[in-house]
């Protein structure tokens, strides 16, 4: 028996771990299931605590960062993000 | 047919105009034709993708152009390309986008093969990504999407996000970002044609159907100052005053307002109001009256007492 870890990159409303998904990512290194760009409209879960009631664990979330001034108001990425994981058994290949 | 207020509202908002079947069928017919395209877009007489793209690109009749150029000098006359650009909805969305001597940056023609060609190899979509690099501007260049056929959904039409243009990123820095909320897929009727602001985010999906799939596009570069090109005159004086905002007594306001403030749904809740910002400012910049706002986002931040 073998473990391998499955990844799930959720991205948040604001940095406040219940509320709303606005985007996310799933890699999974079992080799299961498959993902990529596009692949879903509806988010996996609600909000991120909804993601840790169904067994994931957080293993990262983006740090609130002062503004550089003059550049308060520049946008770029996705602000609030938060990684976790799953470690799964896999049964070896005989 | 110079674009409207209300467009140009929303392509400063979502980053994107769409205009489905707008080109007529016997153009999409010539376009095809000149590309070498197969009949009905059947893969079974393409050998390989490679070898596909490399007899399309030395043998079609989409010329190889310099960047720099002027659009009016890109196209040969009586080509399916220089027909494009002539049709009144294209060439009046170009010259409200980017004036009336738009300069060519670059074009392509983007083929995606079925499934068949890639037995045993797992594929996968293109990932999001922003075109071009670190892009800060003011101005901005237009990319126009042409679809000459139908474009199913298994067909992996083109993916975007409304509403993005305006955050600056660093091309395929947003790979990682598999799905957003209120993202959208192309699929379209033939000739549909979509307008995007060169900072969208998008990428390309997977084909899983029989059939190829063929989208054209070309990337603009404004030759004037992009101040007014559109039709301006449905633009009445409402337009310049503030609406009221949170006690509203339930008036929505002017339409333009409404259009540029009007959230996307993936927006953080912070940087959203960000984005209002963002628009206003472009707004600004579209109209050439640095005095504008929308639900008073910068003249709340502009008062100042030194």
């Amino acid at each position: 028996m073998t473990q391998r870890q499955q990844v799930l990159v959720l991205y948040l409303a604001t940095s406040a771990l219940d509320t709303a998904v606005v985007g996310w990512a799933t890699y999974d290194g079992t080799g299961q299931s498959f993902h990529m760009a596009g692949d879903a409209d509806i988010p996996p879960y609600r909000t991120g605590l909804d993601a840790l009631l169904d067994g994931w664990r957080l293993i990262q979330a983006s740090p609130l960062i002062s503004h550089i001034p003059g550049n308060e108001f520049r946008t770029d990425y996705l602000k609030y993000e938060f990684w976790f994981e799953k470690i799964v058994d896999q049964l070896d290949e005989a | 047919m110079k674009l409207n207020s209300k467009q140009m509202a929303q392509f400063a908002a979502e980053g994107y105009l769409r205009f489905d079947a707008a080109v007529p069928e016997a153009l999409n017919q010539k376009f095809l034709a000149e590309i070498g395209a197969p009949a009905h877009e059947d893969p079974s007489g393409v050998d390989h993708p490679m070898a596909h793209y490399a007899k399309v690109m030395t043998s079609s009749a989409i010329p190889v152009v310099s960047p720099g150029t002027k659009l009016s000098e890109a196209y040969p006359t009586e080509s399916a390309l220089s027909d494009l650009m002539q049709l009144p909805i294209v060439s009046g969305a170009i010259e409200s986008l980017v004036g009336s001597a738009p300069i060519f940056d670059h074009h392509f023609l983007h083929i995606t093969f079925p499934p068949e060609f890639y037995e045993g190899k797992q594929q996968k979509a293109q990932h999001y990504h922003q075109d071009s690099t670190i892009d800060p501007r003011q101005a901005f260049d237009v990319q126009l999407m042409y679809f000459p056929h139908n474009v199913t959904e298994d067909m992996g039409g083109t993916r975007f996000l409304p509403g993005s243009h305006h955050r600056i990123v660093s091309e395929a820095a947003i790979g990682r970002y598999q799905n957003i909320v209120g993202q959208q897929r192309m699929t379209c009727p033939a000739g549909t044609l979509l307008f995007l602001h060169m900072g969208i985010w998008h990428g390309g999906g997977l084909n899983l159907s029989e059939r190829m799939r063929y989208m054209f596009k070309i990337r603009l570069n404004p030759g004037e100052r992009q101040a007014r090109l559109w039709d301006t005159s449905d633009l009445g004086n409402e337009h310049y005053q503030q609406r009221p905002i949170f006690w509203t007594g339930g008036q929505q306001g002017d339409e333009i307002h409404q259009i540029l403030m009007k959230p996307a749904p993936w927006f953080e809740a912070d940087t959203g109001r960000l984005e209002m910002i963002n628009r206003v400012k472009f707004w600004r910049y579209l109209l050439g009256d640095p005095s504008f706002d929308a639900d008073y986002w910068l003249s709340r931040l502009e008062i100042e007492y030194i």
